[in-house]
């Protein structure tokens, strides 16, 4: 099909430069998700969506030759049990479960507020991880009839 | 008040869509509408008047706050919303290609 | 500047929006308008001093009508006209929402005026949330501190959506299978 070559050279030329200004900025707000609006879940979807920019501009192939996708696959699963390790951390070290552990620092700093930054990267990944791989999946079903 | 029952009406005109459409992509839209309407009915009741957003910032005197508590309860709800969509468009595909029809009335066989 | 005007506003806006993305035709101008009503919650969260989720709903009601657009516009399928009976029953439909709509009137009544939440459990919160957690953004402290739980529970339903597409689409559908063992048959 035509459409799995992806765009024009212009469409992949922006791309080329504006997918790595998208990725900085979804991490940008999973990290200062405890100090501004934002957070985990905002910055996993403009990471989702910079990846999906690419499989937009790009098409599978390439795509599937720049990204790992198993490797994507295992990302996302590890990212889940991270959640949990981080869950029973607490309980050893600070006696309940998911206990904020970790030093709480200085109120408007940005290494502060304990495991909630750590859990925001966390979360960032699995939600970014996750829904690229559902278009990505949604997108590979060939369901045009006659094709 | 008012601003209460408008929603209520955009739930209502969501629930008119799962119940009288045919097609299943519009019963998919319809059950998004339902989803939006839940989620803002649930920011309209922590409302407060006179009150900024639930974030401190420096050297900034604090005032009234709007409630945290359902905006965090919504934020976790959308995030869940989108992966049952992206699971009920997986589940459309299929029956398209099984049946090559979106029309749920044509759709009769659930077995196999 | 009263909230409760632009409010109405935008909600009327949301529900002609609906209201056309369910009745029209053309399946790409209801995904688009599916669209507005999407980002109108968009902005309605923004009225409502809500940034957070107002960043969180414009990015996923983009990723909704990619998602959409991508699966559902090359198909080839045709609207068959609505039936007799399926016009009554759509007019039985709409008489008997207005009248829940018009006896929940009542209902609404009983619930604490716009403006005014009851703040119990969130007024501890936001008293003692940056002590207790050191997050300056409340919300955050929130869903990751104080209802991590919550988060967790969040992960696995995302976790288990996922799943469930993947094995949804990977099965093959039983008539392509037949065809397969059909043609096996015949060599």
């Amino acid at each position: 099909m035509r459409q799995n070559d992806g765009m024009t050279l212009i469409v992949k030329t922006v791309t080329r430069i504006s997918v790595w200004m998208i990725l900085l900025y979804g991490i940008y707000i999973i990290f200062h998700g405890h100090l501004s609006p934002g957070g985990g879940f905002a910055g996993g979807v403009i990471i989702a969506l910079a990846f999906l920019n690419v499989m937009l501009a790009y098409g599978r192939k390439f795509t599937s030759d720049w990204l790992n996708i198993s490797f994507l696959h295992d990302v996302e699963a590890a990212s889940a049990t991270l959640f949990l390790i981080i869950g029973i951390l607490g309980i050893s070290i600070g006696g309940s479960f998911l206990a904020n552990f970790l030093m709480k620092g200085e109120l408007f700093a940005l290494i502060s507020s304990g495991t909630i930054l750590p859990l925001n990267i966390v979360i960032g990944i699995k939600v970014g991880m996750s829904l690229f791989l559902v278009v990505w999946v949604l997108a590979g079903s060939k369901t045009v009839k006659g094709e | 008040m008012i601003v209460y029952l408008l929603c209520f009406a955009l739930l209502l005109v969501g629930l008119y869509g799962v119940l009288t459409k045919r097609d299943l992509i519009k019963i998919i839209l319809s059950l998004g509408i339902l989803g939006y309407a839940v989620n803002l009915l649930l920011i309209l009741f922590a409302y407060r008047n006179d009150s900024i957003y639930p974030i401190l910032a420096k050297g900034k005197e604090v005032k009234q706050m709007v409630d945290p508590l359902p905006q965090a309860l919504v934020l976790t709800s959308i995030v869940i919303e989108l992966g049952t969509t992206a699971m009920l468009v997986a589940l459309a595909i299929k029956l398209f290609e099984k049946y090559e029809t979106f029309d749920i009335t044509q759709i009769r066989r659930l077995k196999g | 500047m009263p909230v409760e005007p632009w409010l109405i506003f935008i909600l009327s806006v949301m529900i002609i929006a609906s209201i056309a993305a369910l009745e029209m035709e053309d399946i790409l101008s209801s995904i688009v308008a599916i669209g507005v009503v999407g980002l109108g919650v968009s902005l309605s969260f923004l009225f409502l001093q809500a940034p957070d989720l107002a960043i969180v709903q414009f990015l996923f009601e983009i990723f909704a009508v990619i998602i959409l657009v991508r699966a559902f516009l090359k198909k080839d399928y045709h609207k068959e006209k609505p039936s007799t009976i399926n016009k009554i029953l759509a007019g039985v439909t709409v008489i008997t929402l207005a009248a829940i709509f018009i006896f929940s009137i009542s209902v609404f009544e009983l619930l604490p005026p716009f403006g005014e939440p009851l703040m119990t459990t969130a007024q501890y919160y936001l008293d003692n949330g940056a002590k207790d957690t050191g997050a300056a953004n409340l919300v955050s402290s929130i869903v990751l501190d104080y209802r991590a739980y919550d988060t967790l529970g969040e992960v696995t339903v995302l976790f288990a959506a996922i799943l469930g597409t993947f094995t949804i689409l990977r099965i093959k559908s039983k008539s392509k299978k037949e065809k397969t063992e059909l043609d096996h048959a015949a060599k």
